[in-house]
């Protein structure tokens, strides 16, 4: 066990759980502004006109204020526009961005890695202007209807958006956030009738689409290459009905023997919706060579690779060979203390954007009803078993007998909570390591063969259906 | 347990179960309806687009070539049958017996049970004008196959983790 004194590397759990000066108040004007979607803006009531001002008072020193106090006088007469609209997504933006960076100040603390660079955005970028138009119009009348009074033929007006951003990568984001967000709006109709509604989220993701059709929103450019030394650390997946993204945490040592930092591979690919499970690390495995290595449990050695200001590789395996084998939970004891965390560009700010890689040992576990809670250090930190992906060897139960465990600490719904990636644990009495992405490069595992074999099948059906049917 | 009004990452959709997708290639809870695509068995270049309505149970039936379905006349054919089968495979009894607002008098439901309680009402035949639209969503949902991967972050997919939760 390593002894709680010693520097870097062991997580100061107790400074998770302090109090953040001003905390409540962002999040309560957030909440008020989360609301008035509920209700929507077609005949917006006296408490919704309130709320709106709340909104714009969180940002009343910042300089968006006089914009965002436009923007909610508009709104609370029925009158906004579409920019008026994206001027409150860019209010609740800014307010959640400032709660991000107070959380990460709180995280930095907390784990005693080395600090962030801050990163200046450039704004810049082309893209297609009327299907982003199309897109802000969609969302503009969603926020006019609000969340109770949504209808199928509502919600069906996103699918001609999203099927004309969908083909162009540079509107990836975009078409996959309203495709995701759509999914559920149909899910949930009619609005009037639905048992509960989330709020929070769904006012982020409008928040989020919102931005997103603001030309030049959209993504970090490249900003240089890296050559040297990759050790994956885990896998993190993603998925909605149809699209999927799988994201490696590495530390990556360059070749120059300068600075060691943590840095992030992501392969994402829409899907249809009955393409699951390990249907999913099929269709992304060919695109990226990562996935075989992390289940074969090797680095790889990098050669120029592009890289972001946020630490994002843009994968090419034209620029990466197989390495050495690797042992993560070696790279979690040994390099991750040293590592530099990557910054997050401050469009993207907002508390669901934390995920930072821990180590974690010498806690204890503890499990009631369907939670599961490690104690850090003294401290309770509960842990995300439902991120844990269908598709692999790692289970909650394997998490809750486990003595050491390599994370992605996030927050949520006002706490920190760990997502595990890695456990060293008990199997058959005996001492063993499983990931959560044990399967990515394929597995001899029983269970995950009739898996890969029954996603062959769905994926092969689907190709031939689409072969005779598709119009080329 | 979270406040999942306050949370980021709520889940709102529990994932598509797998399933066989050689007789139904597609079925979704969509539109105010059940509604998919049925292989046929005879022909391999023919397919039929079937649909049941969510509360009065209106179901149609035809080919893509907007031929009608001989078996749908006085009441749910074979395509359909198999369509709800495989939608309580896919989504859950529970969620397809929700959305179709079937009410069960006793225990849980099922395929059966769904079936038999839409069967009950003597449900109307209803015209096949949803055929065009459900057909081109089946071949909107085919064409995600065709897009390209990338291998360039998509930062928005960090409100979408994934559930081992089930319908």
């Amino acid at each position: 066990m390593v002894p709680a004194d010693q520097g870097g590397g062991v997580m100061r759990a107790d400074l998770l759980a302090g109090t953040i000066a001003g905390l409540d108040e962002a999040l309560a004007a957030v909440d008020a502004f989360d609301r008035v979607l509920v209700a929507g803006l077609l005949r917006p009531q006296p408490v919704q006109a309130a709320s709106l001002t709340q909104l714009a008072h969180a940002v009343a020193g910042t300089p968006l204020a006089s914009r965002v106090a436009e923007a909610a006088a508009k709104a609370a007469a029925g009158a906004a526009s579409e920019d008026h609209f994206v001027a409150l997504a860019a209010a609740r933006t800014a307010v959640l961005g400032s709660v991000h960076d107070a959380l990460m100040t709180q995280v930095a603390e907390a784990i005693g890695r080395p600090g962030r660079e801050e990163i200046v955005t450039t704004g810049g970028g082309q893209q297609a202007a009327n299907v982003l138009a199309a897109g802000r119009s969609w969302l503009s009348d969603l926020a006019r209807r609000g969340w109770r009074g949504l209808d199928n033929d509502m919600v069906s007006g996103s699918a001609q958006v999203v099927s004309a951003m969908l083909p162009d990568p540079a509107l990836r984001r975009l078409a996959t956030l309203l495709d995701g967000f759509a999914a559920e709006l149909a899910a949930s109709c009619p609005g009037a009738a639905a048992e509960r509604i989330p709020a929070r989220r769904w006012a982020d993701l409008w928040s989020r689409g919102m931005l997103l059709t603001l030309p030049g929103a959209a993504g970090p450019p490249v900003t240089g290459t890296v050559t040297g030394r990759l050790l994956p650390l885990g896998v993190d997946l993603q998925e909605h009905p149809t699209a999927a993204q799988a994201q490696v945490y590495a530390v990556f040592e360059p070749a120059d023997g300068t600075v060691s930092r943590l840095v992030r591979a992501s392969v994402a690919a829409p899907k249809p919706d009955t393409v699951v499970g390990a249907g999913v690390w099929q269709l992304l495995r060919p695109h990226m060579s990562l996935l075989a290595a992390v289940s074969q449990g090797r680095s790889m050695d990098l050669t120029d690779m592009p890289v972001t200001t946020e630490g994002d590789l843009i994968w090419s395996d034209d620029h990466a060979r197989p390495g050495q084998p690797a042992d993560p939970f070696a790279t979690a004891r040994v390099a991750l203390p040293t590592a530099a965390d990557a910054a997050t560009t401050p469009l993207d700010r907002h508390p669901v954007r934390i995920a930072v890689p821990v180590f974690l040992e010498g806690y204890g576990a503890r499990k009631d009803d369907d939670t599961l809670t490690f104690t850090v250090a003294g401290h309770p930190l509960a842990v995300d078993t439902d991120r844990i992906p269908d598709a692999g060897p790692l289970t909650p139960e394997a998490v809750a007998a486990s003595v050491a465990c390599i994370g992605l600490l996030r927050w949520d719904a006002g706490s920190f909570n760990v997502q595990p990636l890695a456990v060293e644990t008990t199997v058959r009495k005996k001492a063993a390591a499983v990931h959560a992405g044990g399967w990515t490069g394929g597995t001899t595992d029983k269970d995950g063969v009739k898996a890969e074999k029954a996603a062959t099948d769905a994926t092969s059906v689907l190709q031939e259906r689409a072969g005779r049917l598709l119009r080329k | 347990m979270p406040d999942w009004e306050k949370s980021s990452t709520a889940r709102v959709i529990p994932p598509a179960r797998p399933r066989k997708l050689a007789k139904v290639p597609f079925v979704e809870l969509a539109d105010g309806r059940l509604q998919g695509v049925v292989s046929s068995g005879s022909d391999i270049e023919r397919v039929y687009v079937s649909s049941v309505a969510t509360g009065t149970y209106t179901f149609a039936c035809s080919t893509n070539n907007n031929r009608p379905c001989g078996g749908a006349r006085g009441s749910f054919c074979n395509h359909i049958l198999a369509l709800i089968n495989e939608a309580v495979l896919q989504y859950g009894a529970g969620r397809v017996a929700r959305y179709l607002r079937v009410e069960i008098a006793d225990g849980e439901p099922d395929t059966q049970s769904i079936t038999a309680g839409m069967s009950s009402t003597s449900p109307p035949h209803g015209d096949t004008r949803a055929a065009a639209p459900v057909f081109s969503r089946f071949l909107r949902h085919l064409a995600y196959l065709e897009l390209a991967p990338t291998t360039a972050p998509l930062p928005e997919m960090q409100w979408f983790p994934p559930t081992r939760v089930v319908a």
